[in-house]
């Protein structure tokens, strides 16, 4: 009841459409992934292709430092006052499924804090393959895997993979060099995922990072609407 | 009063932001205090009985229904570690979104409205044990509880420390943790009749200034 209830009281519970002055929120999708995918470099890569257009912020949950916000700042993609980091207590897909209190605090206080926003990427801690996001905290997730880590995970599976609104395939520079073959990961992404989309994606050019924003672009289109 | 309220609002599993946290044992995990299951039971018990009893005065206060404006000032006064307020604000702001979920009340409302950034969560506990309907004791059972059950989880996190072993630690804890809700309770009564100085201000200043420094450290698992 209290996913869609009419607003009364102070503040918003959990996923609700509305903020309490009754504006519509920000959309807010999250990326998750294992460790060193390239979630982050993602987020970075996005913000430079949508900031222009967007108003955006975003929320890391590093798993025990701070280093996912360092880099954002370092790299400047957007203004100090748009990145939020929360900590997760060595457990980052608590913090992003089972227990989303203190992500939800991030985002409504971003949207407090620099809105009207557009749009709140939510970057996870690096995790497994089973992590992924609370649909009370996010409207819809991007799962990021990389070449690298082995051609065998999509065949594998695990809810990450097989569920995530968009899966990206990053790093596809290496493949030549670390014997993977992306036709396979293509193939078994596709038979995990029946019609849910893949994008592969290199970040050393510009392949894939059009198509991942152009998707967001796509998930906004249907929350405005 | 239901019994099984007092399970869900107890259970660690309770969306409200303690997995972040480890009640100080990090930085004595880092310090050394905390190396053994030994250990690990005496900072509990050394927890339980300052801090745990303070806090669980405040909150069975709150469930037996004092003001939880004054009674946050009472939990500031009783709080000398900005670090901890902060934390105490912060991880009142997560009860108060999953207690006003799980049990609407106009009370819990009421002290969202008039502390957006997070009252005391002793302070939003206890107001919560109001609204699931359960007593003064309950909610200092669940303070008490917490005090101890937080650290050893984290405890189990920080030195691969056999959960089984934690796990009894807290088993053998329970006497005391009957014995400090009930010495809170008794406070909160008190407290109705004589006014917020009849609560407990027991502290652990080694837990305060250890906070203080965990809190300013640039690398660590736990937000407290």
């Amino acid at each position: 009841m209290h996913l869609n209830h009419s607003h009364e009281g102070p503040a918003a519970i959990s996923a609700d459409a509305h903020r309490p002055d009754g504006s519509r929120r920000a959309l807010r999708v999250g990326l998750g992934g294992p460790v060193g995918s390239g979630k982050t470099a993602t987020v970075a890569a996005l913000c430079r292709a949508l900031r222009d257009q967007l108003s955006i912020a975003v929320v890391t949950n590093d798993i025990y430092t701070r280093e996912d916000a360092a880099f954002l700042l370092r790299n400047a993609v957007l203004p100090p006052e748009r990145i939020q980091a929360v900590e997760t207590g060595a457990c980052p897909h608590t913090a992003i499924r089972d227990d989303i209190s203190a992500n939800l605090e991030a985002v409504e206080d971003l949207e407090d804090a620099v809105g009207p926003l557009d749009l709140i990427l939510v970057e996870s801690g690096g995790d497994n393959l089973t992590a992924t996001f609370s649909k009370g905290l996010v409207d819809a997730q991007i799962f990021v895997i990389d070449v690298a880590g082995g051609d065998d995970i999509p065949r594998k599976g695990g809810p990450g993979v097989t569920t995530a609104d968009l899966l990206v395939v990053n790093k596809t520079d290496l493949a030549p060099y670390v014997g993977s073959d992306l036709g396979r990961m293509a193939r078994d992404a596709k038979e995990q995922r029946a019609e849910l989309p893949v994008v592969f994606q290199s970040l050393r050019s510009d392949e894939g990072v059009d198509q991942v924003a152009g998707w967001v672009r796509e998930q906004l289109a249907a929350w405005a609407a | 009063m239901s019994r099984a309220a007092l399970l869900v609002l107890a259970d660690g599993r309770f969306p409200a932001g303690g997995h972040a946290h480890s009640g100080g044992a990090e930085p004595a995990v880092k310090a050394g205090r905390i190396r053994d299951a030994a250990d690990l039971a005496e900072f509990c018990r050394g927890r339980l009985h300052t801090a745990g009893l303070t806090s669980a005065a405040l909150a069975a206060a709150a469930a037996a229904g004092l003001d939880p404006l004054a009674l946050d000032e009472a939990a500031d006064a009783r709080t000398p570690s900005p670090a901890l307020r902060a934390t105490a604000r912060k991880l009142g702001r997560q009860m108060m979104r999953a207690a006003r979920a799980t049990w609407p009340s106009a009370e819990l409302d009421a002290l969202a409205a008039a502390r957006p950034r997070g009252a005391h969560q002793p302070i939003v506990l206890g107001l919560a044990a109001r609204a699931a309907g359960l007593g003064p004791e309950d909610a200092a059972h669940c303070v008490a509880y917490e005090v101890v059950s937080g650290p050893a989880t984290a405890v189990v996190r920080l030195l691969s420390l056999d959960p089984f072993d934690a796990t009894a630690v807290l088993a053998r804890l329970a006497p005391e943790l009957d014995a400090v809700a009930r010495r809170a309770a008794l406070a909160a009564a008190e407290a109705v009749v004589e006014g917020l100085d009849a609560l407990p201000a027991a502290s652990a200043p080694l837990l305060d200034v250890m906070a203080e420094a965990h809190a300013a450290w640039p690398v660590r698992l736990f937000a407290s």
